[in-house]
């Protein structure tokens, strides 16, 4: 018998690799489930026509640009901006033999659909919405809870809800943080037990009607039309939240009283103290519940709350629509359409054929909702499948023009969650998914963590900073996730390829989506031939991960 | 890397990137300066949670709020403080207090973005650190290593904001040894291997991509950062060959070793430190909570201005002593304090900051809310630009196109000197 929990310890090792085999052999056994991306339907005609439609505005503004469009990239390079705009991860060696061994002449189409049909894409998709809707800060401690906001969109956006429906939700659901986690959206919002009006009224501006008229909090919008009352009234439509240890509801009048300007942490105005919310507000400043445009569209029997979600999800309240299209636009490509993303162009009186932004929100608000047809429209464009190289690149006369015209794709450097889910998707040969077993996603997400902790954040059109140079070239994730060893990806490829051509093929599908040309071998074979297999795939994948093409999408 | 134009380009396009110290010194070393002729720097030692004013410089003993917390005399006539920061007393004269700056920000995250920046958090903008802010108003030419540097683990450190990334500070999480990443994970013909692959790659990729991949200076962060790892300021990082006095008088801790690194720092002409202690969120036992701290701060700060001072090098480096906001005067049920943020303290000392002052004054009863002659976590940023050699009052233009002043308050009366 054994003597103590020691003596028990190499037992309990044998049955954790035994358990992480089977457990690796019983998730590749599920591979005939039908939500793989190579087997779903493709997008539908309509989504195709809607892509057409896009592309001639494109081709109009390249056309007078003087220039030629960039040739289409390779298939198998679109299908890396797929995952990487769609699921914020590269394509596995798994998935990457899949697609070339698919001579369906449709296959791009059919996988597009697989992607946006994965939960990975599910997962990614709302923690790029949650961070759009609440911010990337931690938010208030208790009332807050980011984690089930984001798990409930995305659990949303997999059962295809209509993105109308989810605003609806989030602006007006009543509920405990933790049971109805739409009401996260508001409780963002919440200092010292309650709701600051101010920044939801900020928030749906930008977010939902791409209108940014913060400032007119403290001041009319000082070039656009907008005035601090309507910024008022739409706050207003807040002034009733409440929040109790029981959760968020509506109660009291619906009256805000005007709070002092929330920028400034300088001089005040003269204050009063209200008693009940012990917040300061400038004696006598009242506002009500209205919205600035579109009144008929602001009608219902609920809260003031509930009609806000009427009048932004009305299918005449072109704004939303428009919003939604640019910040799927910015999904896609890395970019919005027009930047700011969350500052829009105003609408012409009609909807027309050459405003981009029109013909995509139109569709989506005269169709189902879901955005993830708008997705895939944009990514079934032909401006989404051309190369990112372009003869006018190398001329900076030019460039500018290839750029903003859009006959290039644009280079965007990978957000740090997407960069280190590609480092440790490179890494495994198999496809890493919700079906992978419970320690090899527990491990990839403290993994992420460490590395975002380290990484800090970046602007996908910003230089990298040179610590974040410094944890790539030198960070111990990095080592260790290079380390050829028997369970690694670079391990396998090290022991298994027969040879450096071999290795250095799989290396380049697995970190860059696609086999190295006859200039790169000659580059790169001596870095494998240099020292024992194992050495050389090390080097390898270092010199990958830390290559402008890896952490810039092209 | 394809990138044309002319010197000029090039050395704005350095100075953008933060990267201006690969270029050779333009002027002889200015780190190697003394007094006040010596360009100024920032160290801020950052308590993080919420210290109590009324166990640090603020006490009120004796009093229904003042709790078991004793105060001591110090070396400004008639102006004691707690019991807890007997060597900071002797020193306090090199010091001035603030015992009534005021925010509206209760909330750690919300309150810490308060004092690290002067402004309210804004959904829109994002605003700059101090330590970033002076890194852009003052670049140090000559430096291999950032010019900000953030040491300790923190839970809402200073960022760029609408400066850019480039402007986050460098952070080392423990502070005292070497820098963070500093070290390649190969040496010699093998890292040489490996950095001559990189660069044919990413040639490669910018053969027919030229202008967009010169944008993402890609190749010259890589080369920037290659330099910063083989730079002998890194030694600053390093408190290994410091005099074993010299360690045991900051303190072996971590918050000790890096202030000693932060002297180190700003010797080797960084702009800008930020070391975090832990520990002042004290909801429950208050008091025997902050005592612990107490033994940390207490000689830390002590050997740190003893240092600045005897190397010359005081009259150059600000140290602000500050938290995200103090605590109730209410003691609670758990002995403990809760978040107060209407009239809190904080040391200044060094710099262009005038030395021996008292600004403002709390009720010893804890009655009234607002302090005497409050001062808004504005204020507190214009004096410490102002002491910086900075104009507060600069506006910059931010990516919103929206100019926003370096400090939307004024400086403090007094508290800066001729």
């Amino acid at each position: 018998m054994p003597q103590s929990f020691r003596d028990l310890l190499p037992l309990i090792w044998i049955v954790a690799v035994v358990g992480a085999v089977v457990g690796s052999v019983v998730a590749a056994s599920r591979s005939t489930l039908p939500s793989h991306p190579w087997e779903v339907e493709p997008p539908s005609q309509v989504t195709r026509e809607l892509a057409a439609r896009i592309d001639a505005v494109i081709n109009v503004q390249i056309s007078a640009a003087g220039l030629e469009p960039a040739a289409l990239a390779e298939d198998v390079l679109v299908l890396r901006r797929m995952w990487l705009a769609l699921a914020g991860t590269v394509p596995s060696v798994e998935e990457l033999r899949r697609f070339e061994a698919d001579s369906r002449p449709d296959r791009l189409e059919r996988w597009l659909a697989g992607i946006l049909a994965d939960r990975r894409s599910a997962d990614h998709l709302a923690g790029l919405l949650a961070s759009a809707l609440t911010g990337n800060d931690g938010g208030p401690a208790f009332v807050f809870r980011r984690d089930r906001f984001t798990s409930w969109l995305a659990d949303a956006l997999h059962a295809g809800w209509s993105f109308k429906g989810i605003v609806a939700e989030m602006v007006a659901s009543t509920g405990l943080w933790t049971g109805t986690p739409a009401v996260n959206f508001v409780t963002q919002a919440a200092s010292a037990g309650q709701v600051d009006e101010n920044t939801l009224a900020g928030r749906v501006a930008r977010c939902f009607l791409g209108i940014q008229f913060d400032c007119a909090q403290c001041h009319d919008h000082p070039f656009a039309p907008w005035t601090q009352t309507q910024f008022e009234g739409l706050a207003a439509c807040f002034a009733t939240v409440r929040i109790s240890p029981l959760g968020v509801r509506d109660s009291g009048p619906a009256v805000l009283r005007i709070e002092t300007p929330m920028a400034s942490a300088g001089a005040m105005p003269p204050l009063t103290t209200d008693p009940d919310l012990k917040k300061p507000f400038i004696a006598g400043r009242r506002a009500v519940p209205q919205v600035p445009f579109g009144q008929p569209w602001f009608t219902g029997s609920g809260s003031s709350r509930a009609k806000l979600a009427t009048w932004i999800t009305h299918d005449e309240n072109r704004r939303f629509g428009r919003a939604v299209a640019n910040r799927c636009w910015a999904i896609a490509f890395g970019r919005p359409w027009h930047e700011p993303i969350d500052d829009v162009p105003d609408p012409s009186v009609e909807p027309g054929e050459s405003d981009l932004l029109d013909i995509l929100g139109c569709d989506f608000c005269a169709g189902t909702g879901d955005l993830r047809q708008t997705l895939a429209a944009i990514c079934s464009t032909a401006a989404f499948r051309r190369a990112s190289a372009h003869p006018g690149l190398n001329d900076p006369s030019r460039a500018a023009a290839v750029t903003t015209s859009w006959a290039a794709f644009p280079l965007s450097q990978l957000p740090p969650a997407t960069m280190i889910s590609a480092m440790i998707q490179a890494t495994s040969l198999r496809t890493i998914d919700p079906e992978s077993p419970l320690f090899v996603r527990t491990i990839r997400f403290l993994r992420a963590v460490d590395f975002m902790r380290e990484y800090g954040r970046s602007h996908p059109h910003e230089p990298a900073t040179i610590p974040q140079a410094l944890v790539r070239l030198n960070g111990r994730l990095a080592r260790e996730l290079c380390e050829a060893n028997v369970f690694s990806g670079p391990g396998r490829v090290a022991g298994l390829s027969q040879s450096n051509t071999s290795r250095l093929d799989t290396a380049f599908l697995a970190c860059l989506s696609r086999h190295p040309d006859a200039s790169e071998q000659r580059m790169l074979i001596p870095l494998l031939e240099a020292g024992t297999p194992a050495r050389g795939i090390e080097d390898l994948y270092w010199t990958l991960f830390n290559s402008a093409e890896f952490c810039w999408n092209h | 890397m394809i990138i044309s134009g002319s010197r000029r380009h090039v050395l704005a396009a350095a100075g953008g990137l933060g990267v201006s110290f690969m270029l050779p010194s333009l002027r002889a070393r200015a780190a190697a300066r003394r007094g006040r002729e010596r360009p100024r720097s920032l160290i801020t030692l950052w308590l993080a949670g919420g210290p109590s004013q009324l166990e640090t410089w603020d006490p009120h003993p004796g009093t229904a709020i003042g709790g078991p917390t004793r105060a001591i005399s110090t070396t400004i006539p008639g102006l004691q403080i707690a019991s807890d920061y007997p060597r900071v007393a002797e020193r306090l004269g090199r010091f001035s207090v603030i015992r009534s700056l005021v925010s509206r920000e209760g909330d750690h995250q919300r309150g810490t973005h308060a004092v690290r920046t002067g402004y309210r958090p804004d959904p829109v903008l994002s605003y700059p650190a101090l330590g970033a802010l002076l890194a852009h108003q003052s670049p140090p030419t000559g430096l291999d290593i950032p010019a900000y540097v953030a040491l300790g683990a923190d839970a809402f450190p200073g960022r760029g904001g609408y400066l850019g990334g480039r402007f986050d500070p460098y952070r080392v999480f423990v502070p005292g040894f070497a820098g963070q990443n500093l070290v390649p994970h190969t040496n010699g013909p093998r890292q040489d291997r490996r950095l001559t692959a990189l660069r044919g790659l990413d040639m490669h990729f910018a053969a027919s991509r030229g202008v967009p991949v010169a944008a993402t200076l890609h190749d010259h962060t890589l080369e920037a950062a290659l330099a910063m790892m083989s730079s002998e300021q890194l030694a600053a990082f390093s408190v290994v060959a410091e005099p074993a006095a010299v360690r045991s008088a900051y303190g072996e801790t971590s918050f000790g070793r890096g202030c000693l690194v932060a002297r180190r720092l700003v010797e080797a002409g960084v702009r800008s430190i930020d070391v975090t202690l832990q520990g002042f969120d004290t909801h429950a036992a208050n008091f025997t909570s902050h005592a612990a701290q107490a033994t940390i701060l207490d000689g830390a700060l002590a050997a740190l201005i003893d240092d600045l001072a005897d190397r010359d090098l005081l009259e150059s480096t600000v140290v602000l002593v500050t938290g995200e906001f103090g605590r109730t005067p209410q003691i609670n049920p758990l002995e403990g304090r809760d978040h107060w943020p209407h009239g809190f303290s904080c040391l200044l000392a060094g710099g262009g900051i005038a030395s021996g002052r008292v600004i403002g004054a709390t009720d010893p009863e804890g009655r009234l809310r607002e302090p005497e002659h409050p001062v808004t976590v504005a204020d507190l940023s214009a004096t410490v630009l102002a002491a910086l050699g900075i104009d507060w009052q600069r506006e910059l233009m931010t990516p919103l196109g929206r100019p926003v002043k370096l400090a939307d308050g004024t400086p403090v009366v007094g508290l800066i000197s001729g």
